[in-house]
């Protein structure tokens, strides 16, 4: 199965990994991820304000690439795929927006809200399936506690990423199952690590990212993943003594193909 | 002086869409807020001062820097307020005025660290300034 595949600033820089794993993991799973052609930042944050648009052209520009190939699109970063996933959901439902975006895209045409947008964890429950994730594991977890950190990102608002039960999300949780490790949970799974704020006030993004990273550690967990970069960075930074590594990390090891990401 | 505050409402609410009226001052955006100790003015209190068109020291308030854009707020709100994107609107209000961004090119060289991820630098632009 072929998708569009947009993977985004952080992904081609400080975040190469999270990037190489899901690429090389997608292909043990029978997907090829092609990345669009000449895509553009999507700003990393989603303007809720109305009448900002020339800031969401960039992610109606992403989806209206994968429209014109007849895919679905497909994203790695949390940050992205929120703002990817409420523009979409922007261009279906405020139809005065969508009227002023339309202008904007000039003679590239139009775009209509009609492209598929899934987050990898997406993919690989809804198209790939845990089971079968199950079956192509060739190094089992082997029962390693594992907190997700969801963040906020990934589940909020619930009604437009629609990925999960905003407050009490499995995903994750099944897939560190279906690759043989033990879920943890913990109250802070979806609490903020206080994100971009860090730039402004970084005792404020410590203090948020030490509660999450203490509290998983007091209900027993050995490693914490996320889809995040910057809750990475924000968990890491602040005294984290667990590690943290990308979701896309755990599923290549499993998989056997981590070592060829090097 | 109420004039123009009617004028800042008005546009608050359009940018927003919100309508603070369907508030019933639970306040459990402000008991879910990551970022409530951070604040002077919580997010329930954004919701009612705009309602009554009390809206200036809002604009200038350290507070629209505080908030974390994690719609916690947004997802819990029983009546479906949507509180954050009050708190947005006031601070593009705010950052849109000449002159009035909050975080300088200048500033950022300050604010790196070999690790930081090009995400926190974008979404910080994004946020706080126009």
């Amino acid at each position: 199965m072929k998708v569009s595949y947009f993977p985004g600033c952080t992904l081609k820089t400080k975040a190469k990994d999270l990037d190489l794993y899901a690429r090389k993991s997608a292909e043990v799973l029978g997907i090829t991820l092609e990345e669009i052609e000449n895509w553009q930042c999507c700003g990393g944050v989603f303007t809720t304000a109305k009448d900002e648009v020339a800031t969401k052209l960039s992610s109606v520009r992403v989806l209206k690439a994968a429209k014109d190939k007849d895919q679905a699109l497909v994203t790695v970063c949390s940050a992205c795929h929120n703002v990817v996933k409420q523009t979409n959901s922007a261009m279906q439902n405020d139809k005065e927006f969508a009227d002023k975006v339309n202008r904007y895209m000039g003679e590239d045409g139009g775009y209509d809200g009609s492209t598929e947008v899934y987050h990898f964890l997406e993919l690989i429950r809804d198209v790939v399936g845990f089971d079968k994730v199950k079956e192509k594991v060739v190094n089992p977890l082997n029962g390693e506690k594992i907190a997700a950190y969801y963040g906020c990102l990934l589940l909020r608002p619930g009604k437009v990423m629609q990925m999960d039960d905003p407050e009490n999300p499995t995903i994750i949780e099944d897939l560190i199952r279906a690759l043989g490790g033990e879920p943890v949970i913990y109250n802070q799974r979806n609490e903020c690590c206080g994100g971009y704020v860090v730039m402004e006030d970084p005792a404020l993004a410590e203090s948020k990212s030490k509660k999450i990273t203490s509290n998983a550690r007091s209900f027993g967990a050995e490693r914490m993943v996320t889809a995040c970069p910057l809750c990475k960075y924000n968990l890491e930074k602040n005294g984290s003594d667990l590690p943290v590594v990308y979701f896309t990390e755990l599923l290549a090891q499993a998989l056997g193909v981590k070592e060829e990401c090097k | 002086m109420s004039h123009g505050n009617n004028n800042l409402k008005e546009e608050l609410l359009r940018i927003s869409g919100v309508n603070p009226k369907k508030c019933m001052r639970c306040g459990k955006c402000s008991a879910t807020c990551p970022a409530y100790d951070e604040m002077e003015y919580h997010p329930h209190q954004f919701v009612v001062m705009v309602e009554e068109g009390n809206i200036e020291p809002l604009l200038n308030s350290d507070s629209l820097y505080k908030c974390l854009t994690c719609f916690a707020c947004v997802e819990r709100c029983p009546r479906g307020v949507e509180p954050a994107k009050l708190v947005e609107a006031v601070r593009l209000v705010a950052t849109r005025r000449q002159g009035a961004n909050h975080l300088k090119p200048d500033d950022v060289p300050g604010k790196l660290d070999e690790d930081l991820p090009q995400q926190a630098i974008v979404s910080a632009f994004r946020k706080y300034t126009k």
